[in-house]
């Protein structure tokens, strides 16, 4: 639709003119000043990835991913098994409760409660994640007594992925046609049935995607593990609580501070791992969504 | 209906039904927020009452005498000398977020402006997706850009060139810095903001009616101004809501404005290259510190900071969302 309307000539400017000329001139700035910022986002996303990947790939070796941290060299294999572990657990506390609230939000819109909510967790979409990360060290850490832990830092990081997981959620379960519910209903099927089995299967490409964001944020995210988790040179025995637990981005942030060789390339390996996966994550999950959606348009 | 056979009413059917589960669930995420207000509103109470307004327009901050016997002020067990007042966090914060936004707004604007008309509508989606993907970089991954690239590349070759030539404008002169401080800082926040802004507009662009560009070209307006004067107020809200979410994020971005702000402590700034230091990264610069203090008063004031930061991104965001709400974009993206 849009391009019938451009291929149209404004008829003003068949007409040779000062003015014309200066409309041209207009429409060739504005158009050359708004490529200049694309083309500025753009150059400074490539000068970022370049240096992660140039130095992180010069940093890589065997050990980095058979050995564990030992002073400041060493390997990774401690922060990466610590990433997975912090990143797995945070989701498995976050995905159900974020569902359910997703499909209240979605299903049963009508009456008081669901736009309290919703606007609450969009202010909670919003909050920084240091905010998070020290009411979990107040709370978690001292007040509770659990230490740096495997248990403060999932459940920090839970809730930073919480609201996206909800409202991403509740957007992809929007998207399922009405008729779909109308007839399960008619089935008589009840609410627990209509939802679990007819509308989230059918939404479930567009909640994948969100939960596939929401691992990329928990595998990306600092603060709020920095006073939750902590940091460790060894490797997780199995404790939830009382254990710190080491992850790649404090590597990257304390590492590269240090004024040894083996410290930086630790850090720029780490940085490499962690650009490198939430890049997958995000090109993969695009693809999904474009998938979804051409499937939908097509059928 | 009431000649169907009713069904046998079972207890928990009664009280708990999937509807009311989701509901409770619901109310589990959204309750997390007061939670977090909640909790560190009592833990930060002794610091509240002992440090009272001053805390937020003095600019000390200070343990006091580390090996000094505690003494009593207001009830509380506090050190010898400590002072608590945050007003150069308040500023950095302020500061840093002003200039993000000055340099995120018009490039936001300008690339939302050029993915929304610019390109050949079947590249939009993959050069959209190149921009959405500055929003998936972890803000470590900025701080680390920041810090081993861009920081001695401004502090050389940039900044001595700003105080030479545009050291006439106020606060642009002075001492160029080391590259670490305010300029630096809202320059990577910029970058970690101007996605949220693109996105968020480029969006409501596209799905501006087709008879709101027709009927402008159709009065002779070429494509650019149809864009220009049209399209582009015509999601006025939008540019504002989607522009006071970055603010929000930007306020309370942590880890990137840790590593390239030079983390100055009860220092004003003097001009955008000094250092500076902003709520969210004294927080994690600070606690090893705090911690050295017996009474806990530091700790307890560095949850204030947390307080103080939750309240402000609160408003913000609140303020943003009812924005977007009433312009009809309740589902706008959350980035």
């Amino acid at each position: 639709m849009g391009a019938t309307a451009a291929q149209i000539r404004p008829p003003s400017t068949r007409y040779a003119g000062g003015r014309a000329i200066r409309r041209r001139l207009g429409d060739f700035l504005g158009w050359g000043l708004s490529a200049l910022a694309f083309v500025f986002l753009g150059s400074c996303m490539v000068w970022i990835l370049v240096v992660v990947f140039h130095r992180g790939a010069s940093a890589l070796t065997p050990l980095i991913l058979t050995h564990i941290t030992e002073g400041y060299g060493g390997g990774l294999l401690n922060a990466i098994e610590g990433t997975g572990v912090l990143a797995l657990g945070s989701l498995l506390l976050a995905v159900p409760p974020g569902l359910a609230a997703g499909i209240y939000l979605a299903e049963f819109d009508f009456g008081f409660l669901a736009p309290i909510i919703r606007f609450l967790v969009d202010v909670l979409v919003g909050l920084p994640s240091i905010v998070i990360g020290y009411f979990g060290y107040v709370a978690m850490v001292v007040y509770f007594g659990w230490g740096f832990s495997v248990a403060a830092g999932s459940i920090a990081l839970a809730i930073i992925l919480l609201p996206y997981i909800c409202r991403t959620s509740e957007m992809a379960i929007r998207q399922v046609p009405h008729t779909l519910r109308e007839a399960a209903y008619a089935l008589g099927a009840g609410d627990a049935r209509v939802s679990l089995n007819i509308v989230v299967p059918a939404a479930l490409p567009g909640i994948l995607t969100g939960v596939l964001l929401a691992f990329a944020i928990s595998v990306g995210e600092t603060a709020p593990l920095l006073y939750t988790a902590g940091w460790s040179n060894y490797l997780w025995t199995g404790r939830l609580t009382k254990e710190p637990i080491g992850y790649l981005t404090y590597a990257i942030w304390a590492f590269i501070t240090e004024p040894f060789e083996t410290a930086h390339a630790l850090a720029y390996a780490a940085a490499l791992f962690v650009t490198f996966f939430v890049l997958v994550i995000s090109l993969f999950s695009r693809m999904l969504l474009d998938r979804n959606a051409r499937w939908r348009r097509e059928s | 209906m009431k000649s169907l056979p009713r069904a046998p009413i079972r207890l928990w059917s009664a009280l708990l039904n999937f509807r009311r589960l989701t509901a409770l669930l619901g109310c589990l995420v959204a309750g997390v927020l007061l939670a977090i207000v909640g909790f560190l509103a009592i833990y930060a109470w002794p610091a509240v009452r002992l440090n009272g307004p001053g805390f937020l327009y003095k600019n000390t901050w200070s343990l006091g005498f580390l090996y000094r016997s505690p003494i009593t002020v207001h009830g509380q067990t506090v050190l010898r000398g400590a002072h608590y007042g945050i007003l150069f966090l308040i500023v950095g914060t302020l500061l840093s977020t002003l200039i993000a936004l000055l340099i995120a707004v018009p490039v936001g604007v300008g690339s939302a402006m050029f993915l929304a008309e610019g390109v050949p509508p079947a590249m939009q989606t993959w050069f959209s997706f190149f921009v959405e993907l500055l929003a998936a970089i972890p803000s470590v991954v900025y701080g680390l850009w920041g810090y081993v690239v861009v920081i001695p590349f401004l502090g050389h070759h940039v900044f001595p060139f700003m105080v030479k030539w545009l050291g006439f404008i106020p606060f642009f002169g002075g001492a160029a810095g080391s590259g670490y401080g305010l300029l630096t800082s809202g320059f990577v926040l910029s970058l970690m903001i101007v996605p949220l802004i693109a996105a968020t507009l480029r969006d409501a662009l596209v799905s501006q009616q087709a008879e709101l560009r027709e009927a402008a070209v159709a009065l002779g307006a070429s494509r650019f101004e149809a864009l220009r004067t049209v399209l582009l107020p015509a999601t006025r809200r939008v540019l504002i809501g989607s522009s006071i979410l970055a603010t929000g994020r930007a306020l309370g971005e942590t880890m990137a404005v840790l590593m390239v702000s030079g983390n100055a402590v009860n220092f004003l700034p003097n001009n955008i290259y000094t250092t500076i230091s902003t709520m969210a990264s004294f927080i994690v610069s600070q606690l090893d510190s705090a911690l050295t203090d017996p009474t806990g008063m530091a700790v307890r004031s560095l949850a204030e900071v947390a307080l103080v930061l939750c309240l402000i991104s609160i408003i913000v965001n609140g303020l943003a969302r009812v924005l977007l709400y009433y312009e009809g974009r309740q589902n706008a993206r959350i980035v």
